[in-house]
């Protein structure tokens, strides 16, 4: 079974390859899915490899293929000097866009436990998160709790302010890009956790909360740590 | 729309002037005390008119049994919970919608409020065996309106698949245009708010169809507009439309 979601993955990319060389070759960048650092059934029980698989192989692929499109639109438009084309595009890039780059840094930041998933930050982010919010604890229940307050779909962050070199907790509608772009240039997102429905209603259903105190269990804290020790450097 | 109505008795004074334990004693004695002192009152959960079960295959009971029984049910709480000490005690929800959007600068009751009326109406725009072909009169509209009913069941499609994130995708009578437009709004918002007549919903939020059909939103829409939405409910809400709204030429009677 392991073998067999593996090689799917691979396969999955390896049909994007050539897609993204085509493009290339008439001078267009198209991104192509990651794969995940760890098998689907790996966070579980926190999160069900079936939500995984669905949430890697349906929603991340269609952001990707989405935004490829957009992206080949947007230079046929450039090149055809067509503006109220490239303006209309903006709006697909942008939620296509973000889709992909909030669950590239997503798969980041999940960790299954027996690779030291769930364990707090140490070092410098450990000692920035008490100091911004007293206690790590305090911090778990501020994203929990905006997470189950958002409305609709979006994302709960943890972001630092490279400017004011403080760590806030952001929360952004649907696919809208992560917080660098939407609240400001001077916002690094450590951490973003997805709270769109696909993310967990075949497991938690209606209960959002519960999902939002399990991801706690498998969260790389190590990933946020090393993103936040390069943007204090 | 008639079930709210009577689900909500319209008081002097809000509740808030009440004390907590005053309307628990009347809650336990019922309408004998009626008479003599203030009732509280809030929103209840409508139930869908079928059974549960009813709209299987394309939407499972056990969707129906959540987003009825848990996901509107918690919107109808946290309406009554924030009614409890909110200006807005008293109003019709379809009032309560309109003033609390605020003009686009929603309030914190806009919300629950708008979602327990989209999911009410929901539940109403669909039937068992329904799909099919609209009846005469809401036929002759969309033809008029959109030139064929094909190319309304594409534009119903298309704007439900254009949604991005949570929704809503609607049939409404345009008041000033006075026609028929199918249009997407996200999360709650409700075209109530923006002064429009709704005459089907769809529910586009992941809960609505992520059981059924996983990230596939188009074969559910397809299958709504195909084999589950009510056209006698569309008839009767565009009878009553035309209360508010002439579709036609004006009908002056000759003396």
């Amino acid at each position: 079974m392991a073998l067999r979601t593996l090689a799917s993955r691979k396969t999955l990319a390896a049909a994007a390859r050539p897609l993204a060389a085509a493009a290339a070759a008439r001078g267009v960048t198209t991104v192509a899915l990651p794969d995940l650092p760890y098998d689907y059934g790996a966070l579980e029980p926190a999160i069900s490899g079936e939500i995984m698989r669905l949430h890697h192989q349906k929603h991340h692929a269609t952001y990707v293929a989405n935004y490829n499109k957009a992206l080949e639109q947007l230079d046929a438009a450039v090149a055809k000097g067509d503006a109220p084309a490239v303006v209309h595009l903006q709006s697909a890039i942008k939620f296509n866009g973000g889709g992909h780059v909030n669950h590239s840094i997503f798969w980041n930041n999940l960790k299954p436990i027996s690779e030291g998933g769930g364990e707090p930050p140490h070092a410098k982010l450990g000692w920035a998160i008490d100091e911004d919010f007293g206690s790590f604890e305090a911090l778990v229940k501020k994203m929990s709790a905006e997470g189950a307050a958002l409305q609709g779909s979006g994302w709960v962050w943890l972001a630092l302010d490279k400017e004011a070199k403080k760590l806030s907790v952001e929360t952004t509608a649907n696919q809208v890009k992560d917080p660098l772009v939407t609240k400001g240039a001077n916002l690094v997102p450590l951490l973003g956790i997805d709270v769109w429905e696909h993310a967990y209603y075949l497991q938690y259903k209606n209960v959002r909360p519960d999902y939002l105190s399990n991801i706690w269990k498998v969260m790389n804290w190590k990933y946020a740590g090393e993103v936040y020790e390069n943007a204090t450097a | 729309m008639a079930a709210f109505a009577s689900a909500l008795r319209v008081l002097p004074s809000p509740p808030a002037a009440v004390p907590r334990r005053l309307r628990s004693r009347e809650q336990r004695q019922g309408c004998r005390s009626r008479r003599y002192s203030k009732v509280v009152a809030y929103y209840a959960l409508t139930t869908p008119p079928y059974k549960l079960d009813a709209l299987e295959p394309y939407i499972s009971k056990r969707t129906v049994e959540l987003h009825w029984g848990k996901h509107q049910q918690d919107y109808v709480d946290s309406l009554n919970k924030q009614l409890a000490t909110s200006m807005f005690y008293g109003y019709t929800l379809e009032e309560l919608i309109k003033e609390a959007y605020n003009n686009g600068n929603p309030l914190p009751e806009y919300n629950n409020a708008a979602q327990v009326w989209n999911h009410h109406f929901f539940w109403e725009s669909m039937q068992p065996e329904g799909g099919g072909s609209p009846g005469r009169g809401v036929l002759q509209q969309i033809e008029k309106d959109f030139g064929s009913f094909t190319n309304f069941r594409e534009e119903f499609i298309r704007a439900a698949l254009s949604l991005l994130g949570s929704g809503w995708v609607w049939l409404v009578l345009k008041r000033k245009e006075r026609k028929f437009s199918v249009v997407h709004t996200q999360n709650a918002i409700s075209p109530l708010a923006l002064g429009d007549i709704p005459l089907i919903n769809l529910d586009l939020w992941e809960h609505a169809y992520y059981l059924d059909y996983k990230d596939d939103r188009r074969m559910y829409v397809t299958n709504f507009i195909d084999h589950l939405v009510s056209w006698d409910t569309v008839t009767l809400r565009m009878m009553r439309a035309e209360a508010f709204v002439n579709l036609g030429e004006p009908n002056i009677p000759v003396a």
